[in-house]
């Protein structure tokens, strides 16, 4: 039995308690105690990015991430992105320029490209690749996935 | 063994004296601590002491004739912080070739350090650029520091000279002199998020068609990251041309120790480090 510990962070803008076993991860608290099963697990070592979620206005994996270091902290996961005007704009454009197929990288892909299209506002497709490369897809090929944030970026001008 | 204390203090000095207990396990960006845990290779100790709220370890700061990284600086802040932009371009190079970037918005350099990883992507440069490892302690009522050359930090494979009673509050990096040149190379099978088969860092002062106070180190070709103290002397004060490329690049061949891996074959290694010391060493003729 794992030492256990309360914790109160901003969850896609709700304060929100868990009480967590001091070693679990973010994304089994998300997925497992809170319900928010948006946010996949896949490879659980960082390697994949399907359960990419903002933390402090950073993206990070959340497999990775020790929920019980999420106490105070103010957290986004891909429930929290279509209420927010770029992030609703960057799902469109994933529906528009078929970006989805099997959908399981999607959650994490538009939360890494919300996060990237913050700091690159204007990018080349080059600087996407490289803002999307902790995230992997298998079925896509990555080009209309590279479209989609092109798209939804000029969408923003 | 089960985790009976959990403690997230935000000073140094309560972090010290938690550490000073023993049977303790530092958490700081987690990226590494997780998924050895998870995977069964390392286990928690009883104490899980939370570094990240220490803010006095999360600072870069210009101090006497060097510049003073925080341990718990992440690989993105310290990509795109302007001291480190100006004076140590070849540890911002390394920071962007970190894994990805989900990863180097967590990861820590106290982390990647204290780790003690061969392949460890900062620990190259931090090498070449003579960089020290700030411990502080507190085994009475004072906080205690001390300093060790980073050359001298490594004994192993996931193994420092760190005390369990000690955290690693900051890398001290000298300012390099006028003239320093400095190159990072790694190389994998994919850009991102790829552990190095091998790196290359190599510095210098450029001094005519000479390099001096060269420092020449290497990543994933011994059990610590290697300061290549041969290869240096080879490449110290010779001309920058052809004949020496290849003459540094043999030393460096003989003077690595690799082994074979998933990654590489010992003799691969090999011949990259020949191949790419001697690369580098072009590059640099021509800086």
């Amino acid at each position: 039995m794992s030492l256990k510990r309360e914790i109160g962070f901003l969850l896609n803008g709700v304060e929100t308690h868990a009480t967590v076993p001091v070693d679990l991860s973010a994304l089994s608290m998300l997925r497992d105690l809170l319900g928010l099963t948006g946010t996949k697990y896949a490879c659980g070592e960082g390697e994949c990015g399907a359960c990419t979620i903002v933390v402090d206005g950073v993206s990070t994996c959340s497999c990775l991430q020790f929920a019980v270091d999420c106490d105070g902290r103010t957290l986004t996961t891909i429930e929290g992105v279509a209420g927010d005007p770029l992030g609703a704009k960057i799902e469109q454009a994933f529906v528009d320029c078929g970006a989805v197929q099997c959908g399981f990288c999607t959650p994490g892909m538009v939360v890494q490209a919300k996060h990237f299209l913050e700091t690159h506002p204007q990018p080349t497709r080059d600087e996407i690749k490289r803002g999307i490369e902790g995230n992997l897809c298998r079925c896509t090929g990555y080009v209309k996935i590279i479209d989609a944030i092109e798209a939804a970026s000029r969408a923003d001008r | 063994m089960a985790v009976e204390h959990y403690w997230a203090p935000t000073s140094l000095s309560d972090a010290l004296e938690h550490l000073r207990g023993g049977d303790v396990t530092v958490l700081a960006g987690g990226t590494d601590l997780m998924p050895q845990t998870q995977a069964g290779r390392v286990s928690l100790e009883r104490g899980l002491l939370n570094v990240r709220r220490v803010a006095e370890l999360h600072r870069i700061e210009r101090v006497d004739g060097a510049v003073r990284i925080g341990a718990l600086c992440t690989i993105t802040e310290i990509m795109r912080d302007p001291l480190v932009g100006e004076h140590f371009a070849m540890l911002a190079d390394a920071c962007d070739h970190f894994a990805s970037d989900q990863l180097r918005n967590a990861a820590t350099i106290g982390g990647n350090v204290c780790n003690a990883s061969p392949a460890g992507d900062t620990l190259v440069p931090l090498l070449v650029l003579d960089a020290e490892a700030e411990l502080a302690s507190k085994p009475g009522a004072r906080v205690e520091r001390r300093r060790v050359p980073l050359a001298d930090f490594f004994v192993g494979p996931g193994r420092t000279r760190r005390a369990p009673d000690e955290l690693l509050c900051a890398i001290r990096l000298p300012l390099p002199p006028p003239g320093f040149v400095g190159r990072f190379f790694k190389f994998g099978t994919r850009p991102a998020l790829d552990i190095a088969a091998i790196s290359i860092g190599i510095g210098g002062v450029r001094d005519g068609r000479t390099l001096v106070q060269a420092r020449v180190a290497y990543g994933a070709v011994a059990a610590v990251p290697l300061r290549a103290r041969r290869t240096e002397a080879a490449l110290e004060g010779a001309a920058l041309d052809a004949a020496t490329a290849d003459g540094v690049a043999a030393t460096a061949r003989d003077e690595v120790r690799p082994i074979d891996d998933l990654r590489a074959s010992a003799w691969y290694r090999k011949e990259l480090v020949f191949n790419m010391t001697r690369r580098i060493l072009h590059d640099v003729a021509e800086a």
